[in-house]
C-alpha cells in the first residue's frame, strides 16, 4: 500500500488519531487478559479486582472511538479505502469491548476460585490464554501492517484453541465425575476456558475485519454465501 | 501645501472639460440656430411639396426630396443583402485564420477610408461607362439608355460606400450572440443555416438594424459620390425610372450657395433646403436610436 | 450479482459502444485511446481533475467535437450498434439521437413554449397539436411542467437558473433522443436545485441512457451506475458505482477518490 497522504491535512490526522486510539483500546484488553490469567495463576484476589476496574477504560475508549467515526463519517464522506477502515473500525471496537467484558468475566471467576484450593495444576488454561493473546496481537499487528495475508493466519489459528478447548472440558469432565465436591470449582474453570474461547472467536472477528479492510472483499459467514459467489 | 495643488488640479480639469463641452454645445446651437432661424420661415407645405420655380428662386423642393428617398432606398436594397451575406460568411462560415477572411477583412477596412469622391469617380468609370456602355450595346442596340448617369448607378455607388457600415455593425451584431445559443441549437441536431436563421439574426436584428440606419442615414447626405454618377440640378420632371437622373438635397444647398443667378433671392430656399436635410438626419438616427434600444429590452437578460 | 443460472442475465444491453476513440487538437493528444461501453437506460458518470478529458470524451459522443476547430477524432463510436463517425454519417442526424445539455444553461431568448419546441421545427415537424402535446410531455418530463404550464408564451430568460436548466433538459428531450448528455449540468445551481436535477437524473434513466460529466465526486456516487475514472486523457478505470467508490481496483483511481491527490 502507498504511503500517500490526503491533501487534507486535518482528515489526514482524524485517521490517524483514530488508528491510535484503537490500537490503544487493544492494548488494554490484551492488558485484561494478561492481568485476569495472572490472578488465576498466582491467586492474586487484589489484581482480580484491578482487572475489573481496568475494563472501564476500556468502555470509555468504546464510546469515544464510536464518537469519532461518526464523525469522521458525517463531516468527510469518506470513500473507498477510507470507507473501509472507519466501517471496520466501528465494527472491531464492538468486538473489542466484548473482549474487555469477558476479561472481567474471568476475573469474576477467579474470585470465586479463590476462596478454595486450587482443584488441579493448570497447564491448558494458561496455554489457551497465550494463545488467545497472541491472536489478539496479531490481529492488531496485521491491522497496523495492513496485512491481509497475516489476518488470514490469525483465522487458521481458531482452531487450536477450539481444540484447547475440547481437551479441558473432557479433563474438567472427568474431575466433575470423580466427586462432587469438585463441580463447583470444575464449573468455575470451565466458564474460564468457555471466555477465552469466545475471546480467540473475537479475535478472529477482528481478523476477518482487517482482510476486508485491506482488500476489499468480504470473508465472513463462508457459509451462507450461495455458491457461484466470488470472495 | 500639497492637498492645495491637488484641489486646484481637480478643479482646473473638471473647467476645462465642462468648457470643451459647453464649446461643443455652443457650435451645435448657433449652428443649428442660425438655420432654424433662416430657414424655418420658409418651411411650408407647399414648399415641400412643388416643385421649384423661376430659376430656383420660388417654389419648393419635393423634387430634391423624391430623389433623396428614390436615391436611399434603391441604395438600401443593394446594400442590406450584400453587407448582411458579407458579415454573415465572415462570422460564421469562414475560418478565422485563412488567407481569404483575412483579404476580405483587409478590403473591407480599406474600403471604409476610401474618400467619396473616389467613389463618385469609381462610379462613374465602372457604373457609367463599363457596365452601362455594356447594357446599351447588348440591350438597346448602341442607343444610350444606361451608359450614362443615372438614378441606379448612384444608387449602386452609394451602396458600395456604404457596405463597410453595414458590414461591420452586422458582424458585431452577430459576434455578441454568445457562441452557447450557437451550441445549443447545434447540439439539437440543426444545420448551421437553420442556427443561423433560427437563432443567431433575430438576436443580432438590433445590431443589423442600426447599422442599416446608419448607412441610410450616410447616404441621405452624400453628394460626391453622385455627382457624376447621377444627379442633376434641375429637372423638367420626376425620375420615372431607373435609368432617368434625379435631384437631391445636398446636392441642391451646394448649387443654390454656389451657382445662384439672384443670392438674395436664394438665400431663405437654400436656408430651408438645410433645415430639411438637417431634419432628415436627425430623424433617421434618433429611429436608430429607438429601434435599439427597443429591441434590447425585448432581448432583455440575453446579452453576452 | 450473483447465480451461475444465466451470467449474462443482469448484463444490461449496450447503447453506446466505443473502442480506441481518439481525440487530438492539432497535434496534441488530448485523450485516448479509450474503450468502454455504456449501459443502456442507466446512468454513467465520468469523473476526473480538471483537463482530464472527460468532457472531451462527452462531446465525442454526438459529435460536438466537430464544431472544434482543428479537432481531430480517431477510432469508432456505435450507437446501437451503428457508427456515428464515418463517411456517409449525417452529424446533425447523430445529434437528434443523442441530446446534450450544457453546464451553463443557454435558454434561447424566445418563450418557454418555443424553445422546447425548437428541436421539433427544425426537424421538421409542422402539426401544430403534436408539438403542443410533445413539449407537454417534455416539460413533464423535466419536472417543470407544473411550474411553467400557465406561462408557456413568457420569455424562458424569466426563469430561474434551476428552472432555466430543467427547461434545457426539456428542450433535449423532446426530440426524444435515446442517450441524454450532460456536461456537469448542476454545478452552476444551488444544493436545492442540484437535488431536484439529480432526482431528475434517476427518473430519466428509466427511459433514457444518461451520461454525466461531474466534478463532483459524491454527486457521481449518489447519481450513477457506472463510473468511469479519466486522468491525463486516460480512463484509468471503468466499473460500477459502488466499486469504484469502496473498493477501485487502480491505485490512482483510489487516491483521487480518497483525495490523495496534490
Amino acid at each position: 500500500m502507498r504511503a500517500r497522504e490526503h491533501t487534507d491535512q486535518e482528515f489526514e490526522q482524524e485517521l490517524r488519531h483514530l488508528r491510535e486510539q484503537l490500537l490503544l483500546m487493544g492494548s488494554h484488553v490484551e492488558a485484561i487478559i494478561g492481568s485476569s490469567l495472572r490472578a488465576l495463576l498466582e491467586r492474586d484476589s487484589v489484581l482480580a479486582r484491578r482487572t475489573i476496574e481496568a475494563d472501564r477504560i476500556v468502555d470509555r475508549l468504546e464510546i469515544e472511538i464510536d464518537g469519532l467515526c461518526l464523525q469522521i463519517l458525517a463531516r468527510r464522506q469518506p470513500v473507498a479505502s477510507d470507507l473501509r477502515f472507519v466501517t471496520m473500525v466501528l465494527k472491531a471496537v464492538t468486538d473489542l469491548e466484548r473482549m474487555g467484558d469477558l476479561g472481567v468475566n474471568i476475573s469474576e471467576r477467579v474470585l470465586e476460585l479463590n476462596d478454595e484450593p486450587p482443584l488441579k495444576p493448570y497447564v491448558d488454561l494458561p496455554r489457551m490464554a497465550d494463545e488467545t493473546q497472541m491472536m489478539l496481537r496479531e490481529s492488531l499487528d496485521a491491522f497496523v501492517a495492513k496485512d491481509a495475508d497475516r489476518a488470514r493466519r490469525v483465522i487458521a489459528r481458531d482452531q487450536i484453541i477450539d481444540d484447547l478447548y475440547a481437551q479441558i472440558f473432557r479433563e474438567l469432565l472427568t474431575y466433575m465425575m470423580e466427586e462432587s465436591k469438585n463441580v463447583y470449582r470444575a464449573t468455575r474453570l470451565q466458564s474460564i476456558a468457555k471466555y477465552l474461547e469466545r475471546i480467540a472467536d473475537h479475535a478472529t472477528n477482528l481478523a476477518e475485519l482487517v482482510v476486508f479492510m485491506v482488500k476489499g472483499s468480504d470473508i465472513r459467514h463462508p457459509d451462507s454465501r450461495s455458491e457461484g459467489d466470488k470472495n | 501645501m500639497k492637498r492645495r495643488g491637488r484641489r486646484a488640479g481637480d478643479v482646473a480639469l473638471s473647467l476645462g472639460t465642462g468648457l470643451a463641452a459647453a464649446l461643443v454645445l455652443l457650435i451645435v446651437v448657433v449652428i443649428l440656430g442660425d438655420v432654424v432661424y433662416n430657414g424655418a420661415p420658409r418651411m411650408t407645405l407647399t414648399f415641400l411639396t412643388q416643385a421649384p420655380r423661376d430659376g430656383m428662386t420660388a417654389g419648393g423642393i419635393f423634387p430634391a426630396i423624391f430623389g433623396t428617398v428614390a436615391l436611399v432606398v434603391l441604395m438600401t436594397l443593394a446594400v442590406l443583402p450584400a453587407g448582411v451575406a458579407t458579415a454573415i460568411y465572415l462570422s460564421e462560415y469562414a475560418n478565422p485564420g485563412s488567407r481569404l477572411t483575412r483579404m476580405v477583412r483587409v478590403a473591407v477596412n480599406n474600403l471604409a477610408g476610401v474618400p467619396s469622391i473616389v467613389f463618385g469617380l469609381f462610379g462613374l468609370g465602372f457604373f457609367v461607362q463599363f457596365v452601362g456602355a455594356g447594357i446599351d450595346r447588348t440591350l438597346y442596340g448602341g442607343q444610350r439608355v444606361f451608359g450614362q448617369p443615372a438614378l441606379v448607378w448612384a444608387a449602386l455607388t452609394m451602396a458600395v460606400l456604404t457596405l463597410p457600415v453595414v458590414i461591420v455593425a452586422t458582424e458585431e451584431a452577430l459576434a455578441a450572440v454568445p457562441r452557447d445559443l450557437r451550441l445549443a441549437s447545434a447540439a439539437l441536431g440543426a444545420s448551421r443555416l437553420q442556427t443561423i436563421v433560427r437563432v443567431v439574426l433575430p438576436q443580432a436584428l438590433p445590431g443589423i438594424l442600426t447599422g442599416a440606419i446608419l448607412a441610410i442615414s450616410r447616404g441621405a447626405g452624400e453628394v460626391a459620390p453622385i455627382l457624376f454618377t447621377g444627379v442633376a440640378y434641375f429637372l423638367p420632371k420626376l425620375p420615372g425610372s431607373l435609368h432617368d437622373q434625379f435631384m437631391q438635397l445636398g446636392y441642391h444647398v451646394y448649387v443654390l450657395a454656389t451657382q445662384s443667378p439672384d443670392v438674395d433671392a436664394t438665400r431663405p430656399i437654400l436656408y430651408a433646403t438645410v433645415l430639411v436635410l438637417l431634419l432628415l438626419t436627425f430623424a433617421l438616427n434618433a429611429t436608430a436610436v429607438v429601434v435599439r434600444s427597443h429591441m434590447r429590452r425585448r432581448f432583455a437578460g440575453a446579452s453576452s | 450479482m450473483n447465480g451461475d443460472a444465466n451470467p449474462d442475465a443482469d448484463l444490461p444491453k449496450i447503447s453506446l459502444s466505443v473502442r480506441d476513440l481518439t481525440v487530438s487538437y492539432g497535434d496534441k493528444r488530448a485523450l485516448g485511446p479509450v474503450s468502454m461501453e455504456i449501459a443502456e437506460k442507466h446512468v454513467t458518470a465520468l469523473i476526473g481533475p480538471s483537463g482530464c478529458g472527460k468532457s472531451t470524451f462527452l462531446r465525442s459522443l454526438n459529435r460536438m467535437n466537430d464544431l472544434v476547430l482543428g479537432c481531430r477524432v480517431q477510432g469508432e463510436v456505435h450507437l446501437d450498434g451503428q457508427a456515428i463517425y464515418g463517411p456517409g454519417v449525417d452529424p446533425v442526424e447523430v445529434r437528434r439521437r443523442v441530446g446534450m445539455v450544457f453546464q451553463k444553461s443557454n435558454p434561447f431568448p424566445k418563450t418557454i413554449f418555443d424553445n422546447v419546441a425548437y428541436g421539433l421545427r427544425i426537424g421538421g415537424l409542422k402539426d401544430r397539436s403534436e408539438i403542443a402535446g410533445r413539449v407537454e410531455r417534455a416539460l413533464g418530463q423535466a419536472a417543470l411542467w407544473d411550474e411553467v404550464k400557465d406561462r408557456l408564451g413568457e420569455s424562458a430568460m424569466g426563469l430561474s437558473g434551476g428552472q432555466q436548466q430543467r427547461l434545457c433538459i426539456a428542450r433535449a428531450l423532446a426530440v426524444e433522443p435515446g442517450v441524454l448528455l450532460m456536461d456537469e449540468p448542476a454545478s452552476a445551481l444551488d444544493p436545492i436545485a442540484t437535488a431536484h436535477i439529480e432526482e431528475l437524473i434517476h427518473e430519466l434513466a428509466r427511459d433514457y441512457t444518461v451520461v454525466i460529466v461531474t466534478h463532483n465526486m459524491q454527486q457521481a456516487a449518489r447519481v450513477s451506475d457506472y463510473t468511469a475514472f479519466f486522468y491525463m486523457g486516460d480512463m484509468v478505470e471503468f466499473a460500477t458505482t459502488d466499486t469504484i467508490f469502496t473498493h477501485p481496483s487502480q491505485p490512482r483511481t483510489e487516491d483521487y477518490v480518497t483525495g490523495r491527490f496534490g
